[in-house]
């Protein structure tokens, strides 16, 4: 048993020993449970993947005379002025004014709210336009200029939805393409694509949120951000396998963290043709060994998780909840899975190779004393399901 | 009797207006066997075309000083579609819709996609689905 005092202290002591999910595993199998349990002090996770539901709040701080921004773009991507005269948020799937969609199916969307976040921390100079209907004491009508993250006095991330515990593996089951939010896929089980770090994934490495919590420091895209509350949709009450793994979606998380912190190649602008624009984004989340329990879940592979096969032509768009399959990460990695018999070529969307490297540089923060750990402030709420949308026809009904 | 080779050329065209039907000539009179991959050439416009061209060395050589007679630019390099290692996040998206296998996964340990130009026939399909905009075309 060890406090996150204790492990802060070696931390601080520079003796902290650090392996990544990945070396956890091979280092178990040498030493045994309860020597690692001894020795390790943290064991870093992490993931990059498209990440739908992040976004942003920028201050702009205020023009001389003032405005209150009733309406705003940021390189004519439409942001949300729905709040106090100089905030807005920025939103991650936001398309560009007059992108034509899906209107010349499959549409590019080739530049977004995503692109505009990635731009931001790359330090690139952005237009801002804002309409106002002017007031007393807002009196601006109008404002184009020219801006730089260093000019604003905030720019936070709070993205309400990230880190998937574990996620669908895409397959399409018509004679037509399908474009989605899980890329191209091909007719007739042609190819099947999946999303998740499998045995590095944070939520993978703590099935039932015993360390990650409300308050959790994280590693975000090189800032220190933190996980603020449980992610929207999180579904802890879930399918797993004997092991306690999520066999779907189930958990996720909601974080924030400075922007001004952040480095540009995690955080990437995404366009999925025919479907829009996501951002591409790493997060790493240390996990105290804290005791035995906690190790042995940081320990799985990629062979123990099982992701469901969905048919995205019909039973995802229709919501009829069939699952064709399961199949192990190992298997996907293969780059081929079996599907009612018949051989699927596997590609991906998460990236295991900038996953890798987070865990790697996060590691390599924690040993340098720079990254200390925080015990939650709250748990992650236990037993949610997902419920879904019900369409009424009046309020009465 | 020297070696029978196979070389890669992209070859430049800046507003290209001479009647000479390039690959005509160099099959017919130096013998080459062409592989066109792509080509785009338009009277009075810019244009590109990438090719392979197999014989002997020497008839390369003199092929290509034939080509060079002509307002056209030989890129001996063949770059038409080219992937940004930096900008690529190595998802490997890309890899079943790559025909040739010239993207694949290089390293099952790090799972880094590496991009193998010799193989590329230029289909464009890394372009169409690459979410990071990594590959690109030149024309």
């Amino acid at each position: 048993m060890k406090s996150y005092e204790q492990i802060n202290d070696r931390i601080e002591s520079g003796k902290a020993v650090v392996l990544t999910a990945d070396e956890i595993i091979d280092y178990v199998d040498e030493k045994g449970v309860e020597a690692a349990t001894e020795e390790v002090d943290v064991v870093t996770t992490a993931t990059f993947g498209p990440m739908c539901s992040s976004g942003c709040f920028l201050n702009f701080g205020h023009s001389k005379p003032k405005v209150r921004m009733s309406e705003a773009w940021i390189e004519d991507v439409l942001v949300y002025t729905g709040i106090a005269a100089v905030d807005v948020y920025l939103g991650a799937t936001q398309l560009r004014h007059g992108d034509p969609a899906n209107m010349y199916y499959p549409g590019e969307f080739r530049y977004g709210g995503g692109h505009v976040i990635e731009d931001l921390i790359a330090g690139k100079k952005l237009q801002l336009f804002a309409l106002s209907y002017g007031t007393d004491c807002y009196p601006l009508r109008e404002m184009r200029t020219y801006f730089t993250i260093d000019d604003l006095n905030q720019a936070i991330m709070v993205n309400p939805r990230n880190c998937y515990q574990n996620y669908n593996v895409a397959i399409n089951d018509s004679d037509q393409r399908v474009h989605s939010y899980m890329g191209s896929l091909e007719p007739n089980r042609k190819n099947a694509n999946y999303c998740s770090a499998g045995q590095l994934s944070p939520l993978l490495n703590d099935p039932f949120c015993e360390t990650i919590g409300v308050g959790t420091t994280i590693w975000l895209a090189g800032a220190q951000g933190h996980v603020y509350a449980e992610g929207t949709q999180h579904a802890s009450d879930c399918a797993r396998t004997p092991d306690g793994i999520p066999m779907e979606g189930a958990g996720t998380l909601a974080l924030t963290g400075d922007m001004k912190q952040m480095r540009s190649e995690f955080v990437r602008g995404v366009s999925f043709r025919g479907y829009g624009i996501s951002l591409g984004l790493g997060v790493g989340v240390p996990i105290p060994i804290l005791n035995q329990d906690v190790l042995k879940r940081t320990c799985v592979r990629d062979r123990d998780i099982l992701a469901p096969v969905v048919d995205y032509s019909n039973d995802y768009p229709q919501n009829t909840g069939k699952v064709i399959c399961h199949v192990s990460y190992e298997q996907l990695r293969s780059g081929e899975i079996e599907v009612e018999g018949r051989k699927v070529a596997v590609g991906s969307l998460s990236s295991y190779y900038k996953a890798l490297e987070i865990a790697n540089l996060l590691a390599d923060e924690i040993r340098r004393g720079d990254f200390r750990l925080t015990e939650p402030i709250a748990p992650l709420p236990k037993d949610t399901a997902m419920k879904p949308l019900a369409a009424r026809e009046n309020r009465d009904e | 009797m020297s070696d029978i080779v196979t070389k890669k050329l992209m070859l430049f065209f800046p507003r290209y207006d001479s009647e000479k039907p390039i690959i005509y000539h160099l099959v017919k009179d130096y013998n080459l066997e062409v592989k066109v991959y792509r080509a785009k050439v338009t009277p009075e416009e810019e244009g590109h075309l990438v090719l392979d061209v197999t014989g002997t060395e020497e008839a390369i050589q003199r092929g290509m000083e034939f080509v060079g007679t002509l307002n056209v630019t030989i890129n001996l390099t063949g770059k038409g579609v080219t992937r940004d290692a930096e900008r690529c996040a190595h998802c490997g998206h890309c890899v079943v819709h790559c025909p040739t296998g010239a993207l694949y996964i290089g390293n099952a340990a790090t799972r880094e996609v590496v991009y193998k130009e010799a193989d590329c026939i230029e289909c464009l399909a890394c372009i169409r689905v690459c979410p990071y905009a990594a590959c690109a075309s030149a024309f």
